[in-house]
């Protein structure tokens, strides 16, 4: 019941935002759905604290698509992975309503006397809305209606200065870019209905050991069901998380408000993608490939988007990259079949990555808008709330904390969770060291974002920083319940993400007899073969229970599956090894940007080529736009002038075309009067047609 | 009453429109209005009454209910009944036409004339999807013509003459076809009744005419036959091409009947001909369907994405979106002509209420030119918003009419064929990237051109026509259990008995399962 009140009541607060406010009135509809935001957020902690994670809840609300065995309700699945995301989401999201406050409260987009302000509330309760919708679903097409309803809402928020349009064009980038993901999401839910007779999680779960051996024809082949269907399934969350080939829209993304920024594009819409594949974990247990698939390309983008983050001026755009980077770090813990890491990075970097976007919203609010960070320098003073939370922010996210122990900010919790995991998972492959070495951009990019904003002398133009002015109360507060998290979220929850076997499941709500063998490894890598004979012993045994049976808990791990537990045992020099990564890229940052300020232009001289080529983004806009875009369109004029215009018309009623200019003075005659006089001569002749057919094939 | 039900609504226009012919004379404005408001009414009216044939349905049941038959001329049957196939496309009819007539409350020339062609149009349509006997079906279909191309003819844009002669000729030329069709079902089976032509089994041994195999024999040669007709009311690609030029040059109306009913034949018949009638024929013919619809999905998105005309633009999206019907109905299972259905009736809505938008606009500047407009948002906020929402449900968003009847068909041609479903899932993205670039290049931006800033938002009347249709586009996206248990029974039957056939005849490849 908890659980449909905090759907519902943002859906309230954007209908009454939306379209009462005339009712309302202006402040009444900001108070309004920022109000119900901090009810749901309320109850979101209650649901998750008071959460019995052995027993999934399922509570239906409505009925739905039902034609022939495809059967869909409305409907909510309360476990673990949806208490997560329930208390990320509407937390983050009242705290980002309530600092709206603060940053919409005069915009210098609009004119005198314009109403933007509940419009602004609307979408954003809206978008809380359909983001409760994906997470909270128990099938597959709810989550996809969730799905594209925050697509739309990060669309109508990303387009929200409508008259810029750089912004009207960044909306339209992030939504096509959206569908080609949904396009494989579609055709995974197609396969699974296919296969499974179910779009129903339940039901999908408990066939994923048979569909590992089933084999599926698609296009032109056969394929292994299991991999074919998370790897399509994966694309859509390639999509929607930004990942490698299909992350352009997010940098383009920052042209909506900053708030918005925070909420959809860094702490929750993007991170739906990773709570997908948490969420099909019993599928994706048993697609060994796709698995292999998502933990290289989270890799590959975890440093790609670092590289770019290098070199960005623009203050969102670096943390736009961080984003993209960081949920590159997700999605490795995913694919190595550490979900629960996956989910703890996923939630620590909730808090931080949201307090970064603030903190930054709130430099740019003091800066009167200007976000080139060129134009910055000397902040420090100015703001020094906002260099505080920025400094936790950059804390977090660089992972700092003391090696080898369990005390420091959330991001080094978790951030170094993810690396143990990668490197248990691929045998210290080349996933583990692209981490690695991203972790050591990212500590870079995000002290250079801190020196060049907050140290040094002020650039640019005189006059904005002589009036740079701390935020209103209403937009540090959220800064400070947010640096809560960003401090404690990870130490106070490692042991549930990240503990022993036993704890994880227990959060998890995992019945634990599925995993005695896996706890036998526990004792220790010298163990091995006894837990390598264990574990095969429980495949025997699980093949015999498992199969057709649901899966309990919120997240599933194949008796083969003890990445978790090797992840502890990884040597000391792997889970140092970020925090070294962290400490030199704070170094070179320190070098480059406080004691040697001339070095970034003397080495981008240098490197010239290098350089434009992180500037520009590996050209991969340039690269779609010679690729698909300008193509399409051609394509579309070839056929429309060349296809519909001389072959078609041209051919089908060449003729006809000669016979029309006879209509066509007869038509002149039924103009001038005789119009149904000529419609009667048509009745007419169709009956003689059909008095025709009749006599004589009725005579017979 | 009950008995006579489906005629009087059928007939009910027709009768007002023979009453506005004798009375309401005159070619002043209180003689214009006069026939407006009996128009309305008259609308209004059959779509109240139609409300007791859904009342009254049974959906459990399969066959045709409320069956009316009489002796016609010459022998001939008259003959009607709905079925869970054709009575939400009657609903629809009755439900758009007081629409429709609302929305030509701008019309100035020939009023009289024009609201009488639109009822007798609505009696015609009404006629189409009730009629049970081919011969009364034929002339329906046939004679719906006629007052379309006159109102393309007459009360339609510059080029309306070369428009309404091209629409007329397409649609006529395909029509010979299919009588000489009927002719041929009728020497062989020896009656016209739709219903018992449903159980005949017409042959199917291959033979061969001037050394051309033809596979499915008769029933291949008697579905295309049908097909040529239907494929051009649909419109299928290639023969798509007079569809944009009869939407640009028809009045606004005109369109709104075009796009959400007219278009809405070539389905109804491919369901209550092609597939029953002649399923081996069907199942042989059913690759060149899928490819015909996939071409189309993908070419004309393509093309929609350059159009400089507001509403052909909105047509060739239109042809998009009929090729998911026909690929649903060729699935032969379900979930796939569920899905038709359930998009020929959401198309309906949503196509409708786009060609009203654009009519809305074009009242106020007279024109269809995309690069006349801009920035519409800050003067008619409220526009902006409808606008909005019926780009989406085109699009498909989930939460929409548009997304069922997409998902349906898509999940039906997926269980048949992959390739044809990749293709079509691909329309998803084309068709996101030409309507959200339609709407930004109309309504998003900045109030710069002069011209636009003297634009007022939606009158009252105006929102009063949408509401409805938000309505039913909200409605039936959230809950489609509405339209789907009335499609369901008929839909499970007519698959069944599809299979049934072509497995007997050796043909079907299909898997029956999915039901």
């Amino acid at each position: 019941m908890l659980a449909k009140i905090i759907l519902f009541a943002p859906l309230v607060g954007a209908l009454i935002g939306g379209f009462g406010w005339r009712i309302v009135g202006e402040k009444g509809a900001q108070w309004i759905t920022t109000g119900l935001l901090f009810f749901a957020a309320v109850l979101s902690w209650i649901v998750f604290l008071g959460l019995d994670a052995s027993e999934t809840q399922h509570l239906k609300i409505l009925r739905w698509l039902e034609s022939g065995t495809l059967s869909t309700d409305w409907s909510i699945r309360l476990d673990r992975l949806t208490a997560i995301m329930l208390i990320v989401v509407t937390t983050v999201s009242a705290l980002v309503h309530l600092y709206s406050f603060g940053y919409m409260y005069h915009d210098p987009q609009w004119k005198e006397g314009e109403c933007y302000k509940p419009r602004f509330f609307a979408y954003l309760s809206f978008f809380t809305f359909a983001m409760l919708m994906l997470v909270t679903s128990d099938n597959l097409l709810q989550m996809f209606f969730g799905w594209e309803g925050v697509g739309v809402a990060s669309y109508l928020l990303i387009g929200f200065y409508y008259r810029k349009p750089s912004a009207n064009a960044a909306a339209i980038k992030a939504f096509v870019v959206n569908r080609v993901g949904d396009f494989g999401f579609a055709l995974g839910i197609f396969g699974l209905y296919y296969l499974t007779d179910s779009i129903r999680f339940d039901d999908i779960f408990a066939m994923t050991s048979e569909l590992a051996e089933m084999q599926i024809l698609f296009l032109w082949t056969d394929w292994n069901a299991a991999n074919l269907l998370a790897f399509l399934l994966f694309i859509g969350a390639m999509g929607k998380s930004a990942q490698l080939f299909l992350h352009t829209w997010l940098p383009d993304a920052m042209e909506g408000p900053t708030p918005v920024s925070a909420l959809i594009h860094a702490a929750t819409m993007v991170t739906a993608g990773v709570f997908l594949v948490c969420r099909m974990s019993p599928l994706m247990e048993f697609a060994p490939q796709a698995m292999g698939f998502v933990t290289i390309l989270g890799a590959f983008t975890a440093f790609f988007a670092a590289t770019v983050g290098l070199v960005q001026n623009d203050i969102k755009r670096v943390i736009a990259y961080s984003t993209c980077s960081q949920l590159g770090y997700m999605f490795v813990a995913a694919g190595v079949g550490v979900y629960s890491v996956a989910m703890f990075h996923l939630f620590t970097h909730a808090f931080f990555k949201a307090m970064l976007f603030l903190g930054a919203g709130s430099v740019i609010h003091a800066m009167h808008h200007e976000q080139d960070m060129r134009n910055y320098g000397g902040l420090r003073k100015k703001i020094p709330y906002t260099f505080w939370a920025m400094m936790i922010g950059t804390l977090a996210i660089t992972g700092v904390g003391i090696p080898l122990t369990h005390f420091g900010f959330a991001g080094f919790l978790s951030k170094d969770a993810v690396i143990e995991s990668a490197w248990a998972g691929t045998d210290g492959g080349g996933a583990f060291w692209l981490l690695v070495v991203a972790a050591l951009f990212t500590s870079f990019y995000s002290w250079r974002l801190m020196f060049m904003t907050f140290y040094g002398s002020p650039r640019g133009d005189q006059h904005t920083h002589d009036h740079a002015h701390e935020s209103p109360i209403v937009m540090l507060a959220p800064l400070g319940v947010l640096a809560l998290g960003a401090v404690f979220s990870g130490m106070i929850w490692y042991n549930s993400f990240f503990g022993d076997h036993k704890t994880v499941n227990a959060f998890f709500g995992i019945p634990n007899h599925h995993s005695e063998a896996s706890s036998k490894t526990d004792h220790g890598d010298d163990d091995a073969a006894h837990g390598e004979s264990a574990a095969k012993e429980d495949t025997i045994h699980s093949e015999m229970t498992n199969i057709g049976k649901v899966p309990q808990g919120a997240i599933f791990h194949h008796t083969d599956n003890h990445v978790l537990d090797e992840a502890h045992y990884a040597p000391k020099w792997v889970k140092v090894s970020p925090f070294i990564a962290m400490l030199i890229g704070f170094v070179t940052a320190l070098w480059l940007y406080v004691w040697d300020k001339a070095a970034p232009a003397r080495i981008a001289e240098l490197n010239r080529p290098l350089y434009l080529f992180l500037l520009n983004k590996w050209y991969f806009d340039e690269i779609y736009d010679a690729i698909f875009v300008r193509p399409a369109k051609a394509l579309g004029r070839i056929l429309w002038k060349r296809g519909d215009g001389a072959i078609i018309d041209g051919t089908i009623n060449g003729v006809s075309m000669r016979i029309i200019p006879f209509f066509v003075r007869l038509a002149g005659r039924a103009q001038s009067g005789y119009i149904f006089t000529y419609a009667f001569a048509m009745v007419i002749g169709i009956v003689v047609f059909i008095s025709w057919m009749t006599f004589t094939v009725g005579a017979k | 009453m009950d008995t006579l039900l489906l005629s009087f609504v059928t007939f009910a226009p027709a009768i007002a429109a023979s009453i506005l012919l004798v009375v309401a004379r005159g070619e002043d404005a209180a003689a214009d209005l006069v026939a407006k408001r009996f128009a309305l009414a008259a609308t209004s009216f059959t779509f109240l009454v139609s409300l007791f044939i859904l009342a009254q349905f049974d959906a459990s049941k399969t066959g045709f209910q409320m069956v009316e038959e009489a002796d016609w001329i010459m022998g001939l049957k008259y003959k009607m009944g709905v079925d869970g196939i054709s009575i939400l496309l009657v609903m629809l009819t009755t439900f758009m036409m007081p629409l429709v007539i609302a929305a030509s409350w701008g019309v100035k020339t020939r009023v009289r004339e024009y609201m009488i062609a639109f009822l007798f149009l609505e009696t015609l349509m009404l006629g189409v999807f009730m009629a049970l006997d081919l011969v009364l079906f034929y002339f329906f279909f046939e004679a719906g013509l006629i007052p379309m191309f006159l109102i393309i003819g007459i009360w339609g844009g510059a080029k309306r003459i070369y428009a309404s002669f091209k629409f007329f000729l397409y649609t006529f030329l395909g029509s010979v076809l299919m009588l000489v069709a009927m002719v041929a079902m009728f020497a062989q089976a020896g009656t016209t009744d739709i219903p018992s032509l449903m159980i005949h089994q017409f042959a199917f041994e291959t033979f061969s005419i001037l050394g051309i195999q033809i596979v499915g024999g008769m029933q291949t040669l008697l579905f295309l036959a049908f097909f040529a007709s239907f494929a051009v009311k649909m419109p299928m690609w290639p023969v798509h091409t007079w569809l944009p030029d009869a939407h640009v040059q028809a009045p606004t109306a005109g369109s709104v009947v075009l796009a959400a009913i007219l278009l809405k034949m070539g389905g109804y018949g491919f369901l209550r001909f092609s597939l029953p009638m002649f399923p081996v024929g069907s199942e042989v013919m059913t690759e060149f369907v899928f490819w015909l619809s996939a071409i189309a999905i993908v070419y004309t998105s393509l093309v929609a994405l350059v159009q400089d005309d507001m509403k052909k633009l909105i047509a060739y999206s239109s042809v998009a979106h009929m090729g998911y019907v026909t690929i649903g109905i060729f699935a032969v299972n379900q979930q796939g002509v569920d899905g038709a259905i359930f998009q020929m009736l959401s198309h309906g809505f949503i196509s409708g209420a786009l060609f009203l938008c654009v009519g809305v606009v074009y009242d106020r500047m007279h024109t269809r030119e995309i690069v006349a407009y801009g920035g519409l948002v800050n003067n008619m906020p409220a526009y902006a918003l409808i606008f909005m929402l019926f780009t989406m449900a085109n699009v498909g968003l989930p939460g929409t009419s548009g997304f069922i009847g997409e998902f349906l068909t898509l999940v039906g041609i997926f269980q048949v064929n992959t390739w044809v479903a990749m293709v079509a899932t691909s329309g998803v993205i084309l068709s996101a990237a030409y309507a959200l670039w339609l709407y930004r290049r109309v309504v998003m931006g900045d109030l710069i051109k002069e011209s636009l800033r003297a634009m007022t938002d939606l009158t009252r009347q105006e929102k009063m026509i949408f509401a409805p249709l938000i309505i039913m586009t909200i409605l039936l996206g959230v809950y489609p259990a509405l339209v789907l248990d009335l499609t369901g029974p008929s839909v499970a039957a007519l698959v069944e008995n599809f299979h049934a056939v072509t497995a007997e005849a050796g043909l079907s490849n299909k898997i029956v399962a999915s039901q």
